[in-house]
């Protein structure tokens, strides 16, 4: 392992200069190996959280209920095993096959998004992921852009445009389903009830109980704290609800004037702990899903090798 | 809430999605996805000499292939071997429900009476109404779309098989005297090739990758293959819109499919399968709404949420 002791100082100086100057390390350049490894874990897991995000809403795909909503789906939840190939591309590039990441994402060494372990028993559970769902991941993600390191970043930039057409797709379904039935409204406020606290949860542990996160800010890996973000989502999302004529499940939920932002009632951080360390509703099912897709297809990528290296002889 | 509404400040100047709403019509979206109308703008009025009901009839056929075929590829979508063929197969489904949508929708647009009736008021769409709310008798794909998906190497045997056959009808219908059908044909040419390229490309290397790999392809052909005939029966609507200048008899497209398919099986190494065609029930096959067992399910599942809510808005 290299340390900032074993090299060359001008390449330590190098890297701090980029960083400081919130330039983008690339590939070929030098970096410390803590910053090559918080990198590699956290592309690793957000490039999890797409692949594994393509199965509560996969779950709806053979059952929309038209035949525009069922190619929106089909095209959005493409679009998130597109997102999954940027990213293990962009992980790659520091060292890491796809192979051995989705090894370690099947074997439990590597997370993936909680939000994704909660079950999507309704057709609106599919506006409502994206609306919220998406709707956090594009307040997580916007900021990456921006990321110290530059095939993430510039992976990010492309996903961030998809996140948003999900997000408004998402936002524009349970609208069109408010203007429906009234049992199409219930099944939407429903959905939002057992959504919103876990879209909450999304940005991660309370500043003072996020350990990483200073080191990564330094770094210019990450460039806002968890909780300013999560401040940010609740902000936008009022006017949102208001608009869409939910209520979020929250009594606490009210405009702060001296603040110049809204108070939210106290999350569930024992829920939170629960999901994270296996005990959600779906973590077994998504990984299981996950492990036999990989398992079945082990033939078919065999095959493929086989021939790949049979033409080339 | 009205004052506190606006003086979020998510609600003026610095929301995230500053920057990100630029291209809006950059035509990422999917295709068939952006209106409301599949068909608005296009003339939709039946040319003179064709039967209204033979162009809905012959509509629903080409329709419900895509249709069911669409279906079966999406259940692939987070469960392919890789994520370049979660990718791929995905995008066929789309391109496949797209032409599906056009065509459920001109068969309405040609006979109304093909459309299922909802009740009062109903904001269901036709092309919805069709999908959604036909009983089995009345679809009217042919059975090879609708068998079980199986492994990759039936999904890609089917495909190729399906690909080869629906290239050749396109190809002829882009001339169809029918606007809709020709333009639906003209776009769909280009589509169907790629598939027929993709899942042909596969079928080799499946063939000749590794013993296990060679084992299910020939096994998935041999299964598949009793379904080929059906692909080119005539089935009394196709002769007369075929007559009329606006339809293809399958009929005359064999020794075209036969002469690909032959070719694709001599460069993977595989026979054509000695297996004799699954026959109809007295003579009814999909094309006349009699189905395999499969279908069944395929369609309870389908239309579940659609017929729970026959006055819903999606
Ligand atoms: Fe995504
Ligand atoms: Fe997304």
């Amino acid at each position: 392992m290299t340390t900032v002791d074993d090299v060359a100082p001008e390449l330590v100086e190098s890297f701090e200069t980029t960083i400081g100057h919130h330039d983008r390390i690339e590939p070929r350049d030098w970096m410390p190996e803590g910053y090559r490894r918080t990198l590699v874990r956290q592309i690793a897991q957000h490039a999890h959280s797409e692949i594994i995000g393509m199965q509560p809403e996969g779950n709806w795909l053979t059952r929309a209920p038209s035949l525009r909503r069922k190619a929106i789906l089909l095209a959005k939840v493409q679009d998130e095993a597109g997102h999954g190939l940027y990213l293990y591309s962009a992980c790659e590039t520091l060292g890491v096959s796809r192979q051995q990441l989705t090894e370690m994402l099947i074997s439990g060494a590597q997370k993936y998004s909680s939000i994704f372990n909660y079950p999507t028993p309704s057709w609106a559970d599919v506006g409502t992921i994206g609306w919220l769902v998406d709707g956090a991941a594009i307040c997580n993600q916007v900021p990456l852009c921006r990321t110290s390191y530059g095939p993430y970043g510039r992976a990010m930039i492309r996903i961030c445009k998809e996140e948003s057409f999900h997000q408004r797709q998402g936002y524009e379904l349970l609208m069109t389903m408010m203007r429906g039935t009234d049992e199409q409204r219930e099944m939407v406020q429903e959905s939002v009830d057992r959504f919103w606290w876990p879209a909450l949860m999304m940005f991660g542990p309370p500043d003072d109980d996020s350990p990483n996160t200073a080191q990564s800010m330094e770094w210019g890996i990450k460039r806002h704290t968890n909780d300013e973000l999560r401040q940010r989502f609740v902000d936008m999302s009022v006017p949102q609800a208001e608009a869409l004529g939910v209520t979020l499940p929250d009594p606490e939920l009210r405009w702060n004037e001296e603040r110049g932002a809204h108070d939210f009632g106290a999350i569930d951080w024992d829920e939170f702990w629960t999901v994270v360390k296996g005990g959600g509703p779906c973590n077994a099912q998504r990984i299981a899903h996950r492990k036999r897709a990989w398992d079945d297809g082990a033939w078919v990528r065999e095959a493929a090798t086989a021939f790949a290296r049979r033409s080339a002889s | 809430m009205n004052q506190t509404h606006d003086a979020n400040p998510a609600h003026e100047a610095g929301s995230v999605y500053d920057g990100l709403l630029a291209g809006e019509a950059d035509g990422h979206w999917a295709f068939g996805t952006s209106f409301e109308d599949p068909l608005a703008g296009v003339d939709t009025t039946v040319p003179e000499g064709v039967d209204p009901g033979d162009l809905a009839g012959y509509c629903l056929m080409l329709g419900d292939d895509a249709l069911v075929l669409s279906h079966r590829l999406t259940e692939w979508c987070s469960n392919a071997p890789d994520l370049e063929e979660d990718v791929a197969l995905a995008n066929i489904a789309l391109d496949l429900l797209g032409q599906a949508r056009l065509l459920l929708a001109r068969a309405a647009a040609a006979d109304p009476a093909v459309v299922p009736a909802l009740p009062d008021g109903s904001p269901v769409p036709p092309e919805d109404a069709l999908a959604f709310f036909r009983d089995e008798p009345h679809f009217r794909n042919v059975r090879l779309v609708e068998a079980p998906t199986g492994d990759f190497a039936a999904t890609v045997t089917r495909l190729f098989l399906c690909a080869c056959w629906r290239l050749a009808l396109l190809e002829r219908l882009a001339t169809s005297r029918d606007q809709v059908l020709a333009a639906v044909a003209a776009k769909g040419v280009t589509e169907v090739t790629y598939h027929r390229d993709y899942a042909a490309r596969w079928l080799v290397t499946l063939a000749q990758g590794t013993e296990e790999s060679r084992r299910r392809t020939s096994t998935a052909l041999a299964s598949l293959w009793p379904a080929v005939d059906e692909l080119f029966g005539s089935h009394g609507v196709e002769p007369r819109m075929a007559a009329a200048g606006a339809g293809v008899d399958p009929a005359t497209v064999r020794a075209d499919v036969d002469a690909v398919v032959d070719q694709v099986l001599a460069a993977a190494g595989l026979e054509r399968p000695q297996v004799p065609a699954m026959s109809g029930v007295r003579d009814r096959t999909g094309r006349d709404g009699l189905h395999t067992e499969a279908f069944g399910h395929l369609l309870a599942e389908m239309q579940a949420v659609a017929r729970a809510h026959p006055m819903g808005m999606w």
